[in-house]
């Protein structure tokens, strides 16, 4: 029988968090996380055409002959090669970014939610519509 | 509570996504596939001079250029967060991203200003 003067024996309780280790890694193991991360690098491309943009502007403003630099630069097959996987990425955000509005607006009509396909659908026609009037546009009614 | 200032920017995060998802992929077909390929009659610089020296279009133009800059800024500073986990590095990266767009979009408007 322990004597009861002994100074009691105490373990130190350190409170650990469950805290499992995360590899940087991680969005390689499932097709969901790296589809994630792909939707999320799609920005990157998005601002890719947009520097494309502003050089094409900045050519436009310099004159004609900076405008057929530009334009002879984008023919280069490493340009060529980055706007197909660009036109890859950002068709991908267009497409996930339109699947998400009825997950962010869920229309209801007479208390019934409506298929999602049905609330996304208009998102596709808009897009269309829109494309077709710049392609017409930029084509100078010719197209 | 410290103020948050992510509303907005999560406002010109959803912004810039649905200027960027409408606009982006048709400008890319053409200026950066269709045209330099020859898919499609390239057209001449005066059209587009005529087109960009308009107020609408160029209007159109700050907005396409400037709007999805903040979008990327959003998503790609969460990408490093949370997929290199480089969270200690916070505010170099805020400062980066969102200088980024802020820069893109500046250098945005004065081009256009500067196109008579």
């Amino acid at each position: 029988m322990q004597q009861l003067t002994n100074a009691p024996l105490y373990t130190e309780y350190h409170p650990r968090w469950y805290r499992p280790h995360v590899s940087v890694y991680w969005w390689l193991g499932q097709w969901r996380y790296l589809k994630f991360i792909l939707r999320e690098l799609s920005s990157v491309f998005v601002a890719a055409v947009i520097v494309m943009t502003l050089f094409q502007l900045r050519a436009l403003r310099n004159g004609p002959e900076a405008y057929a630099h530009f334009q002879q630069r984008m023919q280069s097959p490493v340009i060529i090669a980055f706007a197909v996987i660009s036109l890859f990425f950002v068709v991908f955000h267009s497409i996930t970014w339109f699947n998400l509005t009825p997950r962010a607006m869920p229309v209801r009509l007479r208390g019934k939610r409506i298929p999602e396909w049905m609330v996304a659908a208009p998102n596709y026609a808009l897009w269309a519509i829109v494309s077709f009037i710049i392609s017409w546009l930029v084509l100078g009614g010719r197209g | 509570m410290r103020q948050s200032n992510e509303a907005p920017l999560w406002a010109l995060f959803s912004a810039g996504g649905v200027v960027a998802a409408f606009l982006i992929p048709i400008h890319l077909f053409l200026f950066g596939l269709a045209f330099p390929l020859g898919w499609l009659g390239t057209p001449s610089y005066e059209h587009l001079m005529e087109l960009v020296r308009s107020p609408l279009v160029k209007l159109y133009l700050l907005v396409l250029c400037s709007l999805p800059l903040f979008h990327w800024a959003h998503r790609f500073r969460y990408t490093l967060y949370d997929g290199l986990k480089v969270k200690h590095l916070n505010e170099v990266i805020f400062t980066l991203c969102y200088g980024g767009a802020v820069v893109g979009s500046v250098l945005a408007a004065y081009v256009l200003w500067s196109i008579k």
